[in-house]
C-alpha cells in the first residue's frame, strides 16, 4: 500500500485551472451537477407556467407581457408560446438534467474514486466534454431570445413540423435551428464523455477491483456510457440531416406534395418516419441513460442503510446488462400509431415486454435487499425507498403502453405523459436527490440537515403522486397531450377539475424544493463536519478524506480485497467490511 | 417508518380511482371497442395485483425491518428466488401482450372488406376534411395547385375531371351505422392524428403516405375527433366530429350534399 510519495500529484494553483477549466474529475463532476441544477430550475419554472396556462388559458398576467411582448401580447399567453415552453421544458429536462446530473455529475465525481483511480482516463477530454455541454446549453437557452422564440415541435422534433421553417409557426425559424444545433453540440459532448467513462472503467480499476467487485453504481455508469456512445451518435446524424433539410434544401424527412400556409413546398421523396426511427433509436436508450444511474445509486443506498448486502448482486449486474442490450431493440414502441408496418409493432411489443423482466428483477432484488435488514432512515435512504415506489408505479403503466392494441387509445394521451414522468422524470430525480444526500458529506466535507431533508422528502413524495397519477385517469378519459387548453372539446371540459388539482399539486411540490436549495447551500458552509465515513459504508470513496484530496488517494494505490456490499457479515468485528480491509477480516469464525 | 403507511395510503387511493371509474372511457360503439375494453381490464387487473403487492411489500419491509436493535441477516441472495421471479414475470408479461394480439390483428392485419365504404380524409393545419365519391363511386383527380380552402376545395379537386364533379366534401365525418368503412387518410402539411375515443381507434396521418383505416360504428350518435399528434400552434383546437347515422339518413344526407353543389 505504501507507494513512493513522488506519485502524488499537486493541484493546480491558479483559479482558472482549479475551478473553471479544471482537469480534476471531481471539479468537473460538480460543474456538471450545477449545470443540471440551473437547468432543472429553468425546466421546473417552465412546467409551472404550462400548468398555469392549461387551467387559466385566458388569464391576463402583466409580467407575461413584459417577458414576451409578442407571444404574450397584453399578458395573455398564446398557444404557440405554450408549445414553446413545453418544447423547452422537455428538451432541457431530458438533456441537461436527466442525462447530465446522474451520469456526468455523480459519475464523473465517483466513478474514478469507486474504482480506485486518480482521475478519469482522459482528463482533457473530460474538461472539453463539460465545456461543450455548457456551450450546448447556452445555444439552447439562446432560443428564448431570438425572433419567434423557441421551437414548438416538442422535444421529439418530428418533421415535417420541425423541418419546414417559419411557415409551420413562430419558433420554427431561428429558434428551431438553434435547438437542433444545440442538440448536435450536446451529442458531441456526450460522445466524448461516454468514451471517457468506458475507457476509465475498463483500464483504471485498481488492484483487486474485478468486474464482480464493482459497486453497482459503476456498472450502471458503465452501461449508460455504452448506451450514450451508440445512441448519441445516431441522434447526431439525424440532427445533421434535419439541419440539411431545413437549410440546404435536401429531403431526408420531408415528402413531396406539401402545401403549407398556401405555399407548395419544393421537397420531394423524404420520409417523416425515418426521423422517428433515428430519433427513437436514440430516444429509447435515452430513457435508460436517465434511469440506470438512479438504479445504481438506489442499490448502493438501500444496501448501505439496510446494513445488508445487495440481494442477488450478479442478477443485478445481468439485469443492468440486459436492460442496456434490450434498450436498443424496443424503439418501435414509440411508433405503433406512426404508420409503420403493423407486423413490426408486434415484434417491438414482445421485446418491450421482455425488457420489463430485468426491470422487475431489479425491483424484487431491492425488496429482497431490505428483507431481513436493519433499516436506518436517513434522508438518502428515504429518497432511495421513494425511488423504488415510483419505479414500480411508473413501470407498471408501461405494461399498458407496450401493447400496440391498447396503444390504439392511449398513444399521445396523458396516460403516456403520466407514465414517463413517473419513471424517467421523478424516479430519476429521486435517484439524484438520494445521491445528493448520500454523497454530499464526501463532496463538501459537511453533512446536510436531516430534518429539512425529511420534510422535503415527504412533501415531494406525496406531491409527485398527486401531480402524476391523475394523468393516468386523464389518459383513460382520452385527454390528448400537448394541448395548450381544454376549452374546444366537450369531453375535455369535464376533466378540468383534475387539471386544476394537478396544477395546485405542482405549485406545492415546486415550492417545497426551496427547502432543498436552502439545505444544499446552507450545509455547504454551516453543515456539521463530516467524518471520512459517516454512513459506515464499504466502497472506496469512504476510505479517503472528506472532501477528497486532489488526486483522491494521496499518491497511494488502494488494493481491493472484498466485494462492494459486505454488510453484517457473521463473525466480523463491525457490521461492515470495507473493500480495502485486509483479506482475513472476514474469517474470524 | 412513517413512509410505510404513506406508501400504503397512496397505493389504496391510486387504486380507488381506477376502481371507481370517475374519469373513464366513454362507452364503446362497436365490437372492437368491447374487445379493447376487455383487454384493458385484463391488463388493469394483472398490473393492479402486482402494484398492490409490490407497494405493500415495500411498505412492509420498511415497517418490519426498521432498526430495532437486531443484527441484519447476512443473505447475499437466492438463485431459487431469482429463477422464480424471472420466469414468472417473463411468462406474465409476454403472455399479456400475446392475449392482446388478436385485437391488433383485427384492426391492422385482417383481410380488408372489399365492400367497405371508402371515405377520404385530408388533414391540414388545423382542420379535417372528408370526401365521399358521390353516385359514380369514383374519387375525382386532385391537384395541389387547385387547393382552395376558402372556396370549399381543401382536396384540390380538378375541374376538368368529370369523376370529381359529384364528389362530396364535408368538414365532419358522417358514416352509416353498422357498415364497414374504409377511411383513406392523407395529410397535406405535417403529421396529424385521427382519434375517436368511442371507436377505441387512433392513427397518425402522415404526409407523403396513404394510410387506410377500417372500422365500423354500431351505435348512432355524434362523437368528437381530437387531433392527437402535435401539429403546430392550433393543435389544441383541431377538431371535427363523427356522426353515426341510420343508413337512410346517411343516403339522404349524401343526396342533399350532391344537390347543393
Amino acid at each position: 500500500m505504501s507507494e513512493p510519495l513522488a506519485h502524488a500529484h499537486h493541484p493546480p494553483q491558479g483559479f482558472i485551472r482549479k475551478y473553471v477549466f479544471s482537469l480534476d474529475h471531481k471539479v468537473i463532476g460538480i460543474q456538471y451537477y450545477f449545470l443540471a441544477l440551473f437547468s432543472v430550475l429553468v425546466g421546473m419554472s417552465l412546467s409551472l407556467l404550462m400548468r398555469y396556462h392549461m387551467v387559466h388559458p385566458d388569464a391576463k398576467v402583466a409580467w407575461f407581457a413584459k417577458l414576451w411582448p409578442t407571444a404574450a401580447q397584453g399578458g395573455i399567453m398564446t398557444p404557440e408560446l405554450y408549445l414553446s415552453l413545453m418544447t423547452m421544458h422537455g428538451t432541457i429536462m431530458v438533456f441537461f438534467v436527466l442525462t447530465t446530473a446522474p451520469q456526468s455529475g455523480f459519475g464523473n465525481y465517483f466513478l474514478p474514486i469507486q474504482i480506485g483511480a486518480e482521475d478519469m482516463a482522459f482528463p482533457v477530454l473530460n474538461m472539453l466534454s463539460f465545456w461543450t455541454t455548457f456551450v450546448a446549453l447556452v445555444v439552447m437557452v439562446a432560443a428564448f431570445f431570438v425572433q419567434g422564440g423557441p421551437p414548438l415541435s416538442g422535444w421529439t422534433g418530428y418533421p415535417p413540423l420541425s423541418a419546414i421553417g417559419p411557415l409551420a409557426g413562430p419558433g420554427e425559424g431561428l429558434g428551431q435551428t438553434l435547438w437542433i444545433v444545440s442538440i448536435a453540440i450536446f451529442c458531441g459532448a456526450s460522445l466524448m464523455g461516454a468514451i471517457n467513462f468506458i475507457a476509465t472503467l475498463i483500464d483504471l480499476r485498481c488492484q483487486g477491483m474485478s468486474l464482480m467487485r464493482l459497486p453497482l453504481t459503476c456498472w450502471t455508469w458503465f452501461v449508460t456510457a455504452i448506451l450514450g456512445l451508440l445512441g448519441f451518435a445516431v441522434l447526431l446524424a439525424a440532427g445533421v440531416l434535419l439541419i440539411l433539410d431545413r437549410s440546404a434544401g435536401t429531403s431526408f424527412f420531408v415528402p413531396g406534395g406539401l402545401l403549407v400556409s398556401d405555399q407548395i413546398l419544393n421537397h420531394k421523396g423524404g420520409s417523416p418516419l425515418l426521423w422517428q426511427h433515428l430519433f427513437w433509436f436514440f430516444g429509447h436508450p435515452e430513457v435508460y441513460i436517465a434511469i440506470l444511474p438512479g438504479m445504481g445509486v438506489t442499490s448502493q443506498i438501500l444496501s448501505t442503510f439496510a446494513r445488508k448486502a445487495v440481494f442477488g448482486y450478479r442478477a443485478m449486474v445481468y439485469a443492468i446488462l440486459s436492460i442496456g442490450f434490450l434498450g436498443f431493440m424496443v424503439w418501435g414502441h414509440h411508433m405503433f400509431m406512426s404508420g409503420m408496418s403493423p407486423y413490426s409493432a408486434m415484434a417491438f411489443s414482445v421485446l418491450t415486454m421482455a425488457i420489463g423482466v430485468p426491470s422487475a428483477i431489479k425491483t424484487f432484488n431491492w425488496i429482497g435487499t431490505l428483507w431481513g435488514g436493519k433499516i436506518h432512515f436517513t434522508t438518502a435512504m428515504m429518497f432511495a425507498l421513494g425511488f423504488v415506489s415510483l419505479f414500480v408505479t411508473g413501470g407498471l403503466s408501461g405494461i399498458f403502453l407496450g401493447q400496440p392494441a391498447l396503444d390504439l387509445y392511449f398513444h399521445d394521451t396523458y396516460f403516456v405523459v403520466g407514465h414517463f414522468h413517473m419513471i424517467m422524470g421523478v424516479a430519476a430525480i429521486f435517484g439524484m436527490f438520494a445521491g445528493t444526500f448520500y454523497w454530499f458529506p464526501k463532496m463538501y466535507g459537511r453533512m446536510m440537515n436531516e430534518t429539512l431533508g425529511k420534510i422535503h422528502f415527504y412533501v415531494t413524495f406525496v406531491g409527485v403522486y398527486c401531480i402524476f397519477t391523475p394523468m393516468h385517469y386523464l389518459g383513460i378519459a382520452g385527454n390528448p397531450r400537448r394541448y395548450s387548453d381544454f376549452t374546444n372539446f366537450d369531453f375535455l371540459g369535464k376533466l378540468l377539475p383534475v387539471h386544476n388539482f394537478m396544477t395546485q399539486a405542482a405549485y406545492g411540490t415546486a415550492a417545497i424544493q426551496i427547502l432543498f436549495f436552502i439545505n444544499l447551500f446552507w450545509s455547504m458552509k454551516y453543515g456539521k463536519k463530516a467524518p471520512m465515513n459517516p454512513w459506515n459504508a464499504t466502497t472506496l470513496e469512504w476510505t479517503i478524506p472528506s472532501p477528497p484530496p486532489f488526486d483522491n488517494f494521496g499518491g497511494q494505490h488502494p488494493v481491493v480485497n472484498h466485494g462492494p456490499y459486505e454488510y453484517s457479515v457473521p463473525g466480523a468485528a463491525r457490521d461492515f467490511i470495507m473493500q480495502t480491509d485486509p483479506v482475513d477480516v472476514a474469517h474470524v469464525e | 417508518m412513517l413512509l410505510a403507511p404513506i406508501i400504503w395510503v397512496l397505493t389504496v387511493v391510486v387504486m380507488y380511482f381506477f376502481a371507481a371509474k370517475v374519469w373513464w372511457f366513454p362507452p364503446p360503439i362497436n365490437q372492437h371497442g368491447l374487445a379493447y375494453d376487455a383487454q384493458f381490464m385484463r391488463t388493469l387487473v394483472i398490473t393492479g395485483v402486482i402494484f398492490f403487492f409490490a407497494q405493500f411489500a415495500l411498505g412492509w419491509a420498511i415497517f418490519r425491518f426498521r432498526d430495532d436493535g437486531r443484527r441484519a441477516s447476512s443473505s447475499h441472495g437466492s438463485n431459487k428466488w431469482e429463477t422464480i421471479w424471472t420466469t414468472a414475470t417473463a411468462v406474465l408479461f409476454v403472455g399479456i401482450v400475446l392475449t392482446g394480439t388478436k385485437i391488433w390483428v383485427a384492426v391492422h392485419l385482417s383481410d380488408p372488406d372489399p365492400n367497405a365504404i371508402p371515405i377520404e380524409l385530408m388533414a391540414k393545419q388545423f382542420a379535417f376534411a372528408f370526401r365521399y365519391p358521390g353516385p359514380d363511386g369514383k374519387f375525382g383527380e386532385t391537384d395541389l395547385a387547385q387547393v382552395n380552402d376558402a372556396a370549399g376545395n381543401p382536396f384540390g379537386l380538378v375541374d376538368k375531371d368529370p369523376a370529381g364533379k359529384d364528389d362530396i366534401v364535408s368538414a365532419s365525418l358522417k358514416v352509416p351505422v353498422g357498415k364497414p368503412i374504409k377511411l383513406i387518410m392523407h395529410s397535406r402539411d405535417v403529421i396529424h392524428n385521427f382519434f375517436v375515443r368511442e371507436l377505441r381507434l387512433k392513427q397518425d396521418i402522415v404526409p407523403g403516405m396513404e394510410i387506410p383505416l377500417y372500422f365500423q360504428a354500431d351505435t348512432p350518435g355524434t362523437y368528437e375527433i381530437p387531433c392527437s399528434e402535435l401539429c403546430g400552434l392550433g393543435h389544441f383546437q383541431m377538431r371535427s366530429t363523427m356522426q353515426v347515422m341510420a343508413e337512410a339518413d346517411f343516403e339522404k344526407w349524401k343526396q342533399e350534399q350532391a344537390a347543393n353543389k
